[in-house]
């Protein structure tokens, strides 16, 4: 199986080692992954920010550079949350039926990592250890927009060695909300805030999700805190991490 | 008597500005930052949304076939709103037959005209009013006191409100924003004011609070010879009406007085008596999280010697037209006002309803305000939202409240650009970042330099000997350091490391943290 990866636009450029953590797992598990350079990015900030047609240009550059691919996989549930429920109806509404649909087929190729790990791969036990105490945090686009249910949390409890404990509340949103957190940055950070609380309730060490752009978020919130000892970390690098790295 | 709506134009009328409860008058961040300020006001919406949620969740989950259920309420809706000038014509027709008047407003100073008129021609200068989100849309009680009429509000969270001289914040539970302490001292300091006073002595006891509010409104009641009120749903087939409520005392409005005066969104109606078996299931439980609400009332025109002897049904369409005319929003006239979305939406839980500025709040009220005034009257009420998706999972009537958020943004985005020569910063902003991302050599480049920063940031953490945070960054960036930090960039992109790596060594990661 022909596998791209979806880098996702803040991954390639603020969080490199997130790409590399999941081809690292995927390579484990006996798969090769390829990186096309022609990618860019998948024009979600345009279309939730009212530029529909900005995004045009990044979707059909998304279908050119990934059509040749059996599966596409992306650490982040937003950019494929995107992918599948905004790319075939951003290229109608400039009445562009063959994007559309060359779109809409490509779609239901393209995965979060959880999704192609467990749906297509059949792994819940990727080989991982990671010895802290780590909170999960179910994206809102992973969790209600591709209904990744409990894939991420079923990968987290092969892990060995990991002290996984439950985070109250944690299908409220963070508050990032792309630009959101930026034209209502009070309410933003007041999300934000009671997220933090719970997540210092649950005394983990480390605050896991599968969105770079929520973990973003979170992370800068965390360091903020006076005394927080937590840290932020991807789905991916806890799936990468071993006991002997090699 | 019916007016003649005349040859309809292009492009729908939408609600007037400044007549009703709508608009406000401030944007949304701005009155949401000082509703953030009030702690007491968000520990009483935080209290009383999780109530409400948690209720509404344990009596959904119960039913084996909710999913149908919400299928169905939708493709009702559907089928009412692809035909609904074939059922508005059915529903005159009956109500008429049966003894009713039916009268058609295109916007809300039209029936603040048409309800005023009926009142004076009765000759009282009181009304008693059925809780009602159509009249407070219309701002029909105060179209009433310029008229000198006084209408007294009866469900017992809008009597809260009115008498404090408030606006609701919810579309349920309006007077959410309140607490029973401070509900104590609106009634010992206004009802007396309004008619019988409460006793002195009252204190912040639930029990004691609703027999003050009985006692004043019973009076109201036995005097009361026009009634006001909205409607949950009209029945086309056979001209009936309904109103669902908690108390009474819409029942009481809708029994005792000699006049009725009913205002009803156009979209209300529901084609056949079976229809409201879907609707009577699915809004208590999302509603007021009740298998089922306590009072269902209705009523089919006038029944000589029984219940009022004149009635009115007033049809409403203030920008719903123009609502129904756009196909990626009309089915924002699906809801049925159940206000589930308002309650499980992490905004809405943290500004409360005031900041949305109108009378419908929260997820639903974001996309159902900008429709009906046009989104040049709306225009932040849009992007008042993080896209969580919560508010379409809960919504009985399947109605997609975040791809209808997007759409609306782009609504606002080309409205805007029409009405401004030069683009907004933003639109230069956006137009620059698609530039650069859709080309497959600058986009690289653009990430390379950010790349830049890493050295001297990371120079400046050894010279400091601490990792450095960026807490300051200039506009629009400043917006995000108000609260957090910004990550500092990495000393090199993905792909420039796959390309250097040449898919060599990269199967180290993980650990590397540790």
């Amino acid at each position: 199986m022909r596998i791209g990866l979806l880098i996702t636009c803040l991954v390639d450029g603020m969080f490199p080692d997130v790409a590399a953590d999941t081809v690292t797992v995927l390579r484990r598990l006996g798969h090769e992954v390829e990186v096309p350079a022609a990618q860019t990015c998948c024009g979600q900030m345009h279309v939730n920010t009212g530029y529909p047609r900005q995004a045009v240009p990044l979707v059909r550059r998304y279908v050119e550079t990934f059509s040749e691919f059996d599966a596409v996989v992306a650490p982040s549930g937003s950019c494929i949350g995107s992918v599948r429920h905004q790319h075939a109806d951003v290229a109608g509404q400039v009445g562009d039926e063959r994007l559309a649909t060359a779109a809409r087929e490509l779609a239901t190729r393209s995965y979060e990592l959880s999704e192609l790990l467990v749906d297509v791969l059949g792994v819940t036990d990727v080989g991982a250890s990671y010895p802290h105490r780590v909170t999960y945090h179910p994206t809102c686009h992973s969790l209600r927009m591709l209904r990744v249910g409990e894939k991420p949390l079923q990968l987290l409890r092969a892990v060995q060695d990991i002290d996984l404990v439950e985070l109250p509340d944690a299908e409220s949103c963070c508050g990032f909300g792309g630009t959101f957190a930026l034209k209502n940055s009070d309410v933003s950070a007041a999300m934000l805030a009671d997220k933090l609380d719970r997540v210092a309730e649950t005394g983990a060490r480390r605050l896991c999700a599968s969105d770079s752009s929520c973990l973003m978020h979170l992370g800068g919130g965390l360091s903020r805190r006076t005394g927080s000892m937590t840290e932020t970390v991807h789905l991916a690098t806890i799936l990468a991490s071993t006991k002997d790295p090699s | 008597m019916s007016t003649d709506l005349g040859m309809p134009s292009l492009r729908p009328p939408v609600a007037p500005p400044g007549v009703g409860g709508l608009s406000g008058d401030r944007s949304f961040p701005a009155a949401a930052k000082d509703a953030l300020a009030d702690d007491q006001l968000r520990r009483n919406l935080g209290n009383a949304t999780r109530t409400i949620r948690t209720k509404r969740a344990a009596v959904v989950d119960e039913v084996p076939d909710w999913a149908q259920l919400r299928a169905a309420g939708a493709a009702i809706k559907d089928d009412v709103l692809a035909h609904l000038d074939t059922y508005l014509i059915q529903l005159e027709e009956q109500v008429t037959a049966r003894g009713g008047v039916v009268h058609w407003a295109r916007d809300a100073a039209e029936a603040n005209r048409i309800v005023t008129e009926l009142v004076q021609a009765t000759g009282v200068d009181q009304v008693v009013k059925v809780k009602s989100m159509a009249t407070q849309e219309i701002g029909l009680n105060e179209a009433l006191a310029e008229a000198g009429i006084s209408a007294w509000e009866t469900d017992l969270a809008e009597l809260i409100v009115q008498l404090a001289d408030d606006k609701p914040s919810h579309i349920l539970v309006p007077a959410i924003h309140r607490n029973r302490a401070e509900i104590r001292e609106i009634f010992l300091r206004e009802m007396g004011r309004a008619g019988l006073a409460a006793d002195p002595g009252l204190t912040d006891d639930p029990k004691a609070l609703a027999e003050a509010a009985r006692r004043h409104l019973r009076q109201k009641f036995l005097t009361a010879e026009v009634a006001i009120s909205g409607a949950n749903f009209a029945i086309a087939e056979t001209g009936t009406l309904a109103v669902v409520e908690s108390e009474g005392n819409g029942r009481m409005c809708l029994t005792l007085p000699r006049v009725l005066i009913t205002v009803m969104g156009v979209e209300k109606l529901l084609p056949t008596w079976p229809d409201l078996e879907v609707f009577l299931q699915l809004l208590p439980r999302s509603s007021t999280g009740e298998r089922m609400n306590p009072y269902t009332s209705m009523w089919t025109g006038v029944t000589p010697g029984d219940g009022p002897q004149e009635f009115h049904l007033v049809l409403l369409d203030n920008g719903r037209t123009a609502t129904l005319a756009d196909p990626k929003g009309r089915s924002a006239l699906r809801c049925i006002r159940c206000s589930a979305c308002l309650n499980v939406c992490p905004v809405y839980e943290r500004t409360g309803g005031h900041a949305y500025g109108s009378v419908y709040p929260g997820p639903i009220g974001a996309v159902l305000s900008p429709q009906l005034t046009g989104v040049e009257y709306n225009s932040t009420l849009p992007f008042a939202s993080s896209l969580c998706g919560a508010c379409y999972d809960v919504c009985p009537v399947a109605i997609d409240i975040p791809s209808m958020l997007v759409h609306l943004r782009s609504e606002v985005v080309d409205a805007k650009q029409a009405a401004h020569r030069a683009p907004s910063a933003e639109a230069m902003l956006m137009g620059a970042t698609g530039w650069v991302m859709r080309g497959r050599r600058r986009w690289p480049l653009a990430l390379r330099a950010l790349t830049l920063l890493h050295r001297p940031i990371a120079a400046l953490g050894r010279l400091r000997g601490r990792p450095v945070r960026i807490s300051v960054a200039p506009p629009p960036l400043s917006a995000w350091t108000a609260a957090r930090d910004l990550p500092v960039p990495p000393k090199e992109t993905f792909r420039d490391r796959w390309a250097r790596q040449e898919r060599g060594s990269l199967g180290s990661g993980g650990a590397r943290q540790e």
